[in-house]
């Protein structure tokens, strides 16, 4: 190769003729600095912005925001769309009837897309219309009369472009007019129209749709009149087209009409539910019932679509804020503001802190603040936190590596951002999460499950013992709070206080929860039969066996502390580890004893976090959400009679009674309720943490001006190190090409 | 020469077919179709009916390699593998699980790939020669003790040592280039920079040593010998006669690692952001997609296979006494 570039450099004009390669290199070399300089230069210029920018240096003058992901979101159809790395898109596209009040708290359902909050009326068996205080039991049916803003249009879309006698350009598209198409940017005509009360309508349908797989489909299934038959309904259909031969094609589900679902004019719907199910309207607020237009379906459904990955799954269709305006999953995803937007404003009104915290600096202005969010994928935690470090994230979570670094303990216990944190303008927010992460006993398992006063207290006593406090300090760095029943904070029924606590596992002293010793966790041991650890009726050491995904050498750790929680009172600790695949098909069949695993609310109500202790919605007989497979009758009475009432004194009386159950039957230890803890830059403001709402983009603000400042502050090149290695390297190098020259020079020895 | 490479290619089919049937009993040994069914619809609130549906949708409802309820050719055409394994030999790599094409996205991230792996590769592979040229030249002096510790040094430390130490020291603490991420075109260069350069520094060790045990080798023989006899330089001698005679063990390594390029990195690329095949691979691994894993293992069982043929032809173009028959 050597050879090569110097035959071809000899070929420059006025190189004298027949030089040797020797002094080829050596005249390359000495005139290669004025390359290297050019180049250099050309580079620093073509850059305009801090070298190590990964953002093109035109988006210095963007009102851009910058986050990271990382993974991949499987679904945007807000059909299928369920996981919180989905919704962070497709809640700043779509717009279902409700949202919540951004700054409110306790949470707070307002309209969105809905004109006004709707009302539930009610009806017996007979189509009677009830009071609105009419007992639970008496409600045969609930109408909610949703009415629609006016105005609303969607976000440009290829399938509303119109031709000039009124059709659709898109339309019946034959396998050569998509010859060239492989992004929906490839299709040059767009549209729009306004939204439509029959979109809601097409939506609920969406949901019975035999290839979409819905996951809501069963649940609402129980509640939306009609939805079942419709599902079967549509299922006949699909099968009719698959032995047709034409089993992807497109079904106009306008055709098939659902009897629970009203058209009353272009703004108007209705939905009628079964009963009395009060957290429907917490459904309406998630994108599974925002509208979707049966043009933009059939667009999608054209054949062909689907082979080329054209699909409502893949480019979001709204009214919202935002617009997907590029959906590459391998590197970048970019949500830019829809041009049709019906206008919003920032909320005047909020918790009495907010006013304080400079958050309603903003009341009353239009939204969103932001024009562009670019999501980049970044796997790895290290970069991701780097890239924030030097600004180029906005935003960011904590890993546990990184924890020491960000945050400290004040004064008084509170987490605070370390001191080079505070100097960068970092800031700090923290909230509990209205999730809760458990250690379930299998209830079906003949040692540790079932009713009886043995099993029971056997449960009690891991309870007491497996020192969860502990746990968060060591494993959690502090980031959560002990659980004292399945309810998280925030939620209708959790209490505070000594009222809350958990009387089997806590004494309430010192201003706090203290958990018993482990003397009272023996004492319940030897009550259920096995003193100091060994079965009495056999004699033999009391073993458990824990089934376990997690892995590494943090995990590693972490079991062998469970380990050790259980040797304080001498059981014997088995690990199972397994992977998730095999995790779950024992959970399904029962196999597991005990297991660890964790639940984010849906909503914030309590039936949300109670059901999974619901005995009819048990895993293994009927594939339900309940993984212990608990069934206490009184609870599961007092369920039903909870799950469907208003929020009321009697309603926490009921949930009081509930919570007591289970602290007594212990079918899980409680866990803990993971705190969050993000850090957010000096020039991001806006910023309130909301654990139930998604669609919150849109009140974020950003100043750009600060972020270039503080960015070119933070990452000026530091460029001298690179011709210090070289010298080095060129140092380390001489008396190797001494010594080369010299033997070179040097005469043959005998 | 031609019958001898028809003669390799027919060869292959078999291998290939062993690979995926290896591939496709491993994956299924690990994940079922009801697991793969699970992973795509999300783990809350899936029915089993839902579970039914995506199966049979996508084919899986079959049996994995036995028909038994089909008769004649049946039983073996009516089958996950027959239908997902095979089909690959005409190249129909089909849709991934969640909808994309395979082909599509495979010619869209071999760029990728190849952009940071073939100037890791040849750059990388022109400081090897040149270093172990280097260090077989200066055998037995201070040089090539200190180089081969160099060497054993690199060797010893992680991959991951070299990705997130030059992440913080030259994105983060020099400010120099990205961290990571990924862009088209011309600007490409700054994100490739680094991982290409920890891709060459990452094998530094290995490779050298292993290139100056080749020319060590070469250059105690008769020839190199006589060459300094008639007078030659000691450049000429290294790298007209020396490299050339120790070409067959460096061909041996390097050609078949050509076509492996186009596979990428897997932890680079996870680490660095690049959107390219390696961590198209990873990514199916972790999400089952058995439509993607089989595809990869089979697009790289069969640039093995095809590197091993360039390896052989390599030689008859370097050492005229090789003849392929």
């Amino acid at each position: 190769m050597i050879y090569a570039i110097a035959r071809l450099y000899r070929k420059r004009p006025g190189f004298p003729p027949g030089a040797g390669l020797r002094y080829t290199l050596r005249q390359m070399i000495a005139h290669s600095y004025r390359l290297v300089v050019l180049l250099s230069l050309l580079l620093i210029a073509g850059c305009g912005s801090p070298w190590n920018n990964p953002y093109p240096a035109s988006d210095a003058k963007g009102n851009i925001l910058y986050s990271a992901f990382a993974e991949r979101p499987k679904h945007l159809d807000p059909v299928q769309s369920y996981s919180s790395n989905e919704i962070t898109f497709t809640a700043q596209i779509y717009e279902p009837p409700l949202q919540y009040h951004y700054l409110k708290r306790p949470h707070t359902l307002i309209p969105c897309s809905a004109a006004e909050m709707p009302q539930a009326r009610y009806y017996d068996a007979h189509d009677r219309p009830l009071p609105a205080n009419a007992a639970v039991t008496a409600v045969a049916y609930t109408v909610y009369e949703i009415k629609i803003k006016r105005g609303v249009k969607y976000q440009p879309h290829p399938a509303f472009a119109r031709n000039a006698r009124g059709g659709y350009v898109y339309e019946n598209l034959a396998s050569r007019d998509l010859a060239d198409k492989n992004t929906l940017a490839d299709f040059r005509e767009q549209g729009t129209r306004e939204l439509n009360a029959r979109d809601f309508e097409y939506q609920i349908k969406r949901l019975a749709h035999p290839r979409l797989h819905s996951p809501i489909l069963g649940l609402m299934s129980d509640y939306i009149v009609g939805l079942k038959e419709y599902a079967d309904a549509l299922k006949k259909v699909n099968e009719g087209l698959a032995k047709a031969g034409n089993g992807e094609a497109w079904i106009d589900l306008r055709k098939y009409p659902l009897g629970g679902v009203e058209v009353v004019d272009d703004h108007t719907y209705r939905i009628k539910i079964k009963g009395a199910y009060p957290q429907f309207l917490y459904w309406l607020a998630m994108p599974f019932f925002a509208p979707v237009p049966a043009e933009v379906d059939r667009f999608h459904g054209e054949p062909g679509m689907a082979a080329k990955n054209l699909t409502l799954d893949w480019y979001p269709v709204g009214t919202g804020p935002y617009m997907l305006t590029e959906n590459n999953p391998n590197r970048v995803m970019v949500l830019e503001r829809n041009p049709n937007f019906h206008g919003e404003s920032f909320p005047s009104d909020g918790e009495p802190a907010d006013a304080a915290s400079g958050l309603l600096a903003d009341a009353g202005k239009p939204l969103p603040f932001i024009d562009k969010v670019v999501f980049t994928l970044e796997k790895e935690s290290i970069p991701r936190w780097n890239k924030f470090l030097q600004g180029y994230y906005d935003a960011s979570g904590i890993a546990s590596d990184t924890f020491d670094q960000a945050v400290r303990m004040g004064g008084e216990g509170e987490a605070v951002v370390t001191d080079v944190m505070r100097k960068q303008g970092i800031r700090l927010t923290t909230s509990v999460a209205v999730s809760t992460f458990y250690m379930g006993f299998n209830m079906l398992d003949a040692v540790v499950g079932g009713n009886s006063e043995r099993a029971r207290k056997l449960r009690q006593a891991i309870s007491v013992v497996v020192d969860y406090e502990e746990f968060l300090s060591i494993f959690q760095n502090g980031r959560g709070i002990p659980a004292q029943s399945p309810l998280a904070p925030g939620i209708f029924g959790f209490r505070d206080g000594k009222a809350g606590i958990n009387a089997v596992v806590y004494d309430w002293g010192a201003g706090g929860p203290r958990r018993k010793p482990v003397e009272v966790a023996k004492k319940l041991l030897a009550e259920a039969g096995y003193p100091n650890g060994i079965d009495s009726r056999t004699g033999a050491p009391l073993v458990l066996y824990f089934d376990v995904t997690a892995r590494g050498a943090e995990a590693k750790s972490m079991l062998e502390w469970y380990q050790k929680q259980f040797e304080k009172i001498n059981i014997q600790l088995q690990l199972r580890p397994t992977d998730y695949n095999r995790f779950q098909d024992k959970i399904r069949k029962g196999n597991a004893q005990i297991f660890e695993w964790g639940w984010h609310a849906d909503y914030p109500d309590p039936e949300n976090f109670l059901f999974l202790l619901h005995g009819p919605q048990s895993k293994v007989a009927s594939q339900g959400e309940n993984a212990a497979n608990y069934a206490n009758p009184e609870f599961d009475r007092l369920f039903e009679r909870m799950k469907n009432m208003q929020n009321s004194p009697e309603r926490q009386a009921i949930i009081d009674h509930m919570l007591a159950i289970l602290q007594a039957d212990a079918p899980w230890l409680w866990g803990y309720h993971p705190k969050d803890y993000a850090l957010y830059h000096a020039w991001y403001a806006n910023v309130k943490p909301n654990k139930i709402a998604y669609n919150t983009l849109k009140y974020h603000r950003i100043d750009q001006a600060l972020r270039n400042q503080m960015r070119n502050d933070w990452n000026q090149p530091l460029w001298w190190p690179l011709p210090l290695m070289g010298l080095l390297i060129a140092m380390a190098a001489l008396p190797a090409v001494l010594t080369w020259r010299r033997r070179e020079r040097g005469t043959a020895r005998a | 020469m031609i019958r001898y490479i028809i003669r390799r290619i027919l060869y292959a089919i078999p291998i290939l077919l062993g690979v995926n049937i290896i591939t496709f009993a491993l994956f299924f040994l690990v994940n079922t179709p009801d697991d793969m069914a699970r992973m795509q619809l999300g783990a809350k609130r899936v029915t089993p009916d839902a579970i039914e549906r995506w199966k049979q949708e996508r084919g899986y409802d079959k049996p994995l390699i036995y028909n038994d309820k089909e008769s004649g050719i049946g039983r073996i055409v009516q089958t996950v593998f027959f239908d997902k394994s095979l089909r690959m030999f005409a190249f129909e790599f089909g849709r991934a699980d969640d909808g994309r094409d395979i082909a599509r996205e495979i010619r869209m991230r071999m760029g990728p790939s190849l952009a940071v792996a073939v100037p890791a590769f040849f750059v990388g592979l022109l400081i090897y020669l040149t270093l172990g040229l280097g260090f077989a030249f200066f055998r037995a002096t201070y040089v090539d003790f200190w180089g081969v510790v160099a060497c054993v040094v690199a060797m010893s430390i992680s991959s991951m040592f070299y990705i997130i130490g030059g992440q913080y020291v030259i994105g983060k603490l020099w400010n120099l280039v990205p961290v990571s991420g990924f862009s088209g075109g011309f600007d490409a260069w700054r994100f490739v920079v680094l991982p290409a350069a920890i891709g060459v520094l990452g094998s530094f060790g290995a490779s050298t040593r292993l290139y100056r045990t080749f020319f060590l080798e070469e250059i105690g023989r008769d020839y190199v010998r006589t060459a300094r006899a008639k007078g030659l330089s000691e450049v000429a001698i290294l790298f007209r006669h020396v490299l050339k005679n120790a070409m067959i063990p460096i061909l041996t390594g390097v050609v078949v690692a050509i076509p492996f390029l186009f596979i990428g990195g897997l932890i680079t690329e996870s680490f660095f952001g690049i959107p390219g095949l390696g961590s198209y691979t990873i990514d199916a691994i972790n999400s089952q997609d058995f439509a993607v894993v089989r595809s990869m293992v089979f697009i790289g069982s069969l640039l093995y296979v095809a590197g091993l043929l360039l390896t052989d032809i390599s030689y008859t173009l370097v050492d005229p006494r090789v003849r392929l028959s």
